[in-house]
């Protein structure tokens, strides 16, 4: 039995996800897997992801990726990191692509004219760094995670969800955008857990505990 | 706000670190994963790895030592050092790295870069350019090339040029060195980082000259760096990261304490 599946269709590094997962969850199956029977039969999923979503969408595709994502993503605890949360969405400006519509909204850059603090000094894209999550509504996820502690994003695009109740934490860069999604048994972030040292390691071991309730 | 970052970075030579001085007279600094977990203790927001083996008899070291470090640190990894194919990027990315740096063979053959970034993503190709100030230009400004085989050979390249066509063919990051500072100990080149910072959109990490914790504040504040990166002050136990980010935070900048 896989108690957790890390979907895993040739984009980027994903050792580093299964390694964080093993050291939350020594005793737990983590199979870094493209197999969609896997997927389906893993007790809990881990969608990320890195690099552009045209590129990632065709992947998924091509490995006939998309039916055990859906149903994954709407049955069981469900964790999608970075490009793995933007892909939920509808459509992304990047490559004018469309994700897999699981969630409503859209993915948008990092607007160029909005690109400097108050300061005036220019702010750099890729947002890469170390930037403050602030918790906008109480989830299990969020278990012994102070507000406003920092984790670890890159990424040129952010989600704009329809529905503005979706969003679980917010990054200011300097727009304010959706850090963290929340909507039934999905949970998905920007950041990289992963790569989040103790914060990120909590948030990991909240998930493999979550019964995709809250 | 997003936290400027500190990077220490180790060279690593048949599975020890060590630091020169101008790129020359090594010294032993110790065992890379005790080092690489100290730094992770004291508050690094990421490391930096330079595998600077002359044979290449000794180059699967680092691999042992990448995936060590990675099942034990979890904060980003960036490793560099011979690396000249799409090949040597998989390989390092699945011992464990996050991110891996070019230098050498991006001068050699520049379609490496826009080959591994369209492959693996921006996120992870860092651009690592050593520069030295070669004269003044016509307005008097400061010039600088580009130098490749760990500062041996010059390129005739312009290095703010050479950085505005890095990120043109995919580079997500660039890590500048000034080759007149390293190991020296008077500070960054600021002019150097500034002058690149400012010429394009990506972060740059400043490195090589950092003596004393007020330099990471002036690779901030005046070179323009969004991380700053150090070996020498961090190895001989001058200072530990942690001290260097207070000192930071005292100075106005935000950091990840």
């Amino acid at each position: 039995m896989i108690d957790i599946a890390v979907v895993d269709y040739g984009m980027g590094n994903l050792r580093s996800v299964s390694k964080a997962l093993e050291h939350v969850a020594p005793n737990k199956k983590v199979v870094v897997t493209s197999d969609p029977q896997h997927i389906l039969d893993a007790k809990r999923v881990v969608f990320p992801g890195q690099g552009a979503m045209p590129d990632c969408m065709r992947e998924l595709e091509s490995l006939g990726l998309r039916n055990a994502i859906v149903k994954s993503a709407a049955s069981k605890p469900f964790l999608g990191i970075c490009i793995g949360l933007q892909l939920l969405f509808e459509h992304s400006e990047e490559g004018d692509a469309n994700g897999l519509g699981i969630l409503s909204g859209n993915v948008n850059r990092f607007a160029a004219e909005a690109m400097h603090d108050v300061e005036g000094n220019k702010l750099k894209v890729p947002h890469m760094g170390w930037n403050q999550l602030y918790q906008k509504q109480a989830h299990p996820i969020w278990k012994d995670i102070p507000d406003g502690e920092r984790f670890y994003y890159v990424h040129s695009y952010y989600v704009k969800p329809d529905d503005a109740t979706l969003v679980a934490g917010v990054t200011e860069y300097p727009v304010q955008f959706a850090g963290a999604i929340a909507y039934k048994n999905i949970f998905a972030v920007q950041f990289h857990p992963e790569k989040s040292q103790h914060a990120g390691l909590q948030l990991l071991s909240n998930f493999v505990r979550w019964d995709g309730k809250y | 706000m997003l936290a400027k970052r500190i990077i220490p970075c180790l060279d690593v030579t048949d599975g020890r670190v060590v630091k020169g001085v101008n790129f020359l007279e090594l010294r032993d600094a110790g065992d890379p994963v005790e080092i690489a977990r100290r730094y992770d203790e004291q508050g690094a927001d990421e490391l930096t790895f330079l595998d600077i083996t002359a044979s290449s008899d000794n180059r699967g070291l680092i691999l042992h030592i990448i995936e060590e470090v990675a099942s034990q640190v979890f904060i980003p990894l960036t490793v560099g050092g011979g690396v000249r194919q799409v090949e040597d990027v998989r390989r390092l990315l699945n011992a464990g790295a996050d991110k891996v740096s070019i230098n050498t063979s991006a001068v050699v053959n520049p379609d490496l870069v826009a080959e591994a970034a369209g492959r693996y993503g921006s996120q992870c190709i860092v651009v690592a350019i050593d520069a030295k100030q070669v004269g003044l230009d016509s307005m008097g400004q400061p010039k600088w090339e580009v130098f490749t085989h760990g500062g041996r050979k010059e390129t005739g390249l312009d290095a703010v040029e050479w950085a505005r066509k890095m990120v043109g063919l995919g580079a997500g990051e660039l890590l500048v060195t000034s080759m007149d500072r390293d190991g020296t100990k008077v500070g960054f080149n600021l002019e150097l980082n500034k002058a690149i910072s400012d010429a394009v959109d990506v972060p740059i990490i400043a490195s090589g000259g950092v003596g004393n914790l007020q330099h990471l504040v002036d690779g901030v504040k005046l070179g323009g760096a969004d991380a700053v990166l150090a070996a020498t002050i961090f190895h001989y136990g001058e200072y530990t990261v942690k001290q260097a980010k207070e000192y930071m935070r005292d100075q106005g900048i935000e950091v990840r304490l």
